[in-house]
């Protein structure tokens, strides 16, 4: 899964203006060609440090994504579910290695975004500050979340980053699965037993806010992108992210019987577009600032490990060490 | 064939497999690295694999299916050694018992390869292809740990301490040893006690850490016939939350 709606800072006119003109040409022209920017390519500064920005939040964001769900593993029904649930919860530790990875390509190391992340000083998806009460949270977020995730990663696979773009195209690939399984999980719940069905209900009527928050605030709410839109950085705007996903999915969740809470909800037919209510800004703004139900449960859950395995990364340095792991 | 022996021999595997793998997966999330959670989370499950695949063995011998036998039963009736039960603690804790548990989980595989009843022999061929990759991790990481820094060697040895007890229970004997060694069906819990000796002195004399006398330990027995530590059922109680909150229920 993954964060949608990044935040990005406006970008400030005096950065560009220190940027070599005709490098900055080249630079843009290789985009605009649909070229790909590779590490050691020259980059205006400003690009460089929104893309440490942006992956930045993905790569915490699969990391702390992992604490909802991960919580549920020990309590899966069943072996299918339980290895299904494991198996996916690796891959999105997976996909925060990646992540680390391609983000660290731009001069940030991974030790210092994980010190950013524990400090509040950089963000993650807003939407793994709420709780997950029931086996139905769980279900959801698997199929919903990450089913909002693909539309988005999908859209930056297709960006000018080639790291980013590489290590994308490989978690696009596992998240089919994390969705197939959800779908799976919520499929049982929603035909099951008026128990299992009552629970998919509410964990629907739960989370379907913080899901449109998922996509970040409305268009004309967000600060100026054009840049970076231009140097292909962001991909579509959080509306059209949000469009496609309602266009998806909003009737497979009506195709099981399943309810959404807002009475506003439908397509217009003539405009092609979902009409919705808008979810709560201010409530989004508080949570993304720290206020959320679970923002210092999982910053303090990452905390914790992080001080837990700080003996085990000194000793991996460790110069008088007879034996070096040969980490795969 | 002996059937309650089987049963008995095939309840132990598949408890020891199933309650390490659940507990090996707490750590998916918060390891002390990022590759050592994702280590610990496929570990985790290729264990809780191989315990579904020897529950379906039982199954065909007339035991209920997987899902019942794993998720419904209480503490007594668990046949897993005390060992695998205890919490995850700290990740040289974790470690320790990775190490221990699966040099004997591998040696036992291997002798149940040539087993006399089929369906055994054959999971078993299968199986130690995978358990083969835990012990290479688990030696590469002790190797390492046990020599890194004055911290990591004394924890590891400390681990090591507490540990050894609980790992002489793993090779508690069963009511059947002899006639599942007359049967041909498996040699004993003595002789995959002697290997492994062997084997983990052979890795913990390249590090700093010292295996304790081990014929001045008591063995932590009791696993094998219901009697479990306080860990157990608090355990099984977590795993079956989901299930049991509807039983008429299918998830
Ligand atoms: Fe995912
Ligand atoms: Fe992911």
């Amino acid at each position: 899964m993954y964060g949608g709606g990044n935040l990005f800072e406006t970008p400030k006119l005096d950065e560009l203006r220190n940027e070599d003109p005709i490098k900055l040409k080249e630079f843009e022209d290789r985009i605009e060609r649909g070229e790909k920017i590779e590490p050691n390519d020259w980059m205006p500064a400003l690009y460089r440090k929104q893309l440490i920005r942006m992956i930045e939040q993905h790569a915490h964001s699969e990391i702390i994504g992992a604490l909802p769900e991960g919580t549920w593993i020990t309590r899966a029904p069943g072996f299918k579910r339980k290895m299904s649930l494991m198996a996916k919860v690796q891959d999105e530790v997976g996909h925060a290695q990646l992540l680390y990875s391609a983000a660290e390509t731009l001069g940030k190391s991974r030790e210092q975004m994980i010190d950013d992340l524990i400090s509040g000083k950089s963000k993650y998806s807003n939407i793994f500050n709420y709780p997950t009460f029931t086996w139905a949270d769980c279900c959801f977020i698997s199929w919903l979340v990450d089913a909002g995730a693909i539309v988005n990663q999908t859209a930056n696979a297709r960006g000018s980053y080639g790291p980013y773009c590489r290590a994308l195209d490989r978690i696009c690939a596992e998240e089919s699965f994390h969705l197939k399984y959800g779908h799976h999980c919520v499929i049982h719940l929603a035909t099951g037993t008026p128990k299992q069905r009552k629970m998919m209900q509410e964990a629907i009527d739960r989370w379907w806010e913080p899901l449109m928050h998922f996509f970040g605030p409305p268009d004309k709410l967000s600060v100026h992108t054009e840049t970076l839109v231009k140097w292909k950085v962001k991909m579509a705007t959080n509306d059209e992210n949000r469009q496609q996903f309602l266009d998806m999915y909003v009737p497979k969740i009506w195709e099981l019987g399943l309810t959404i809470p807002d009475p506003n909800l439908k397509k217009n037919a003539e405009t092609g577009l979902w009409e919705y209510t808008e979810p709560d800004w201010a409530e989004f703004k508080r949570v993304i600032n720290g206020d959320g139900p679970c923002n210092k449960e999982r910053l303090a859950v990452r905390r914790v490990a992080e001080e837990r395995g700080e003996w085990v990364r000194q000793a991996m340095l460790a110069p008088q060490s007879k034996y070096v792991v040969p980490l795969a | 064939m002996n059937n309650i022996a089987l049963k008995d021999l095939l309840y132990k595997i598949a408890d020891d497999q199933l309650i390490i793998g659940h507990r090996n997966s707490e750590w998916t999330g918060i390891g002390p690295i990022l590759e050592e959670d994702i280590a610990f989370s496929s570990m985790a499950q290729d264990k809780i694999g191989h315990s579904y695949a020897f529950f379906n063995v039982l199954h065909e011998l007339g035991e209920s299916d997987p899902d019942t036998t794993a998720f419904l039963r209480n503490a007594e009736q668990f046949h897993n050694c005390q060992f695998v039960e205890l919490p995850i603690g700290e990740y040289d804790f974790s470690l320790v018992r990775h190490f221990l548990f699966d040099h004997s989980e591998m040696i036992r595989f291997e002798m149940l390869t040539n087993s006399s009843f089929e369906p055994i022999s054959l999971i078993a061929r299968k199986l130690k292809g995978e358990v083969k990759y835990h012990i290479m991790h688990a030696n590469v990481w002790i190797k390492k740990l046990g020599t890194a820094t004055n911290e990591s060697i004394e924890r590891l040895q400390k681990s090591l301490d507490e540990a050894i007890p609980f790992a002489l229970g793993i090779f508690e004997e069963s009511k059947y040893e002899e006639e599942l060694a007359n049967e041909k069906i498996f040699p004993g819990e003595i002789a995959l006690k002697e290997r492994w000796i062997e084997q983990i002195s052979d890795v913990l004399k390249q590090t700093e850490l010292q295996l304790p006398d081990l014929s001045l330990t008591e063995a932590r027995t009791g696993g094998r016939y219901g009697r479990h530590t306080e860990y157990l059922q608090p355990l099984l109680d977590e795993m079956s939350e989901v299930i049991k909150s509807d039983p008429t229920a299918e998830w």
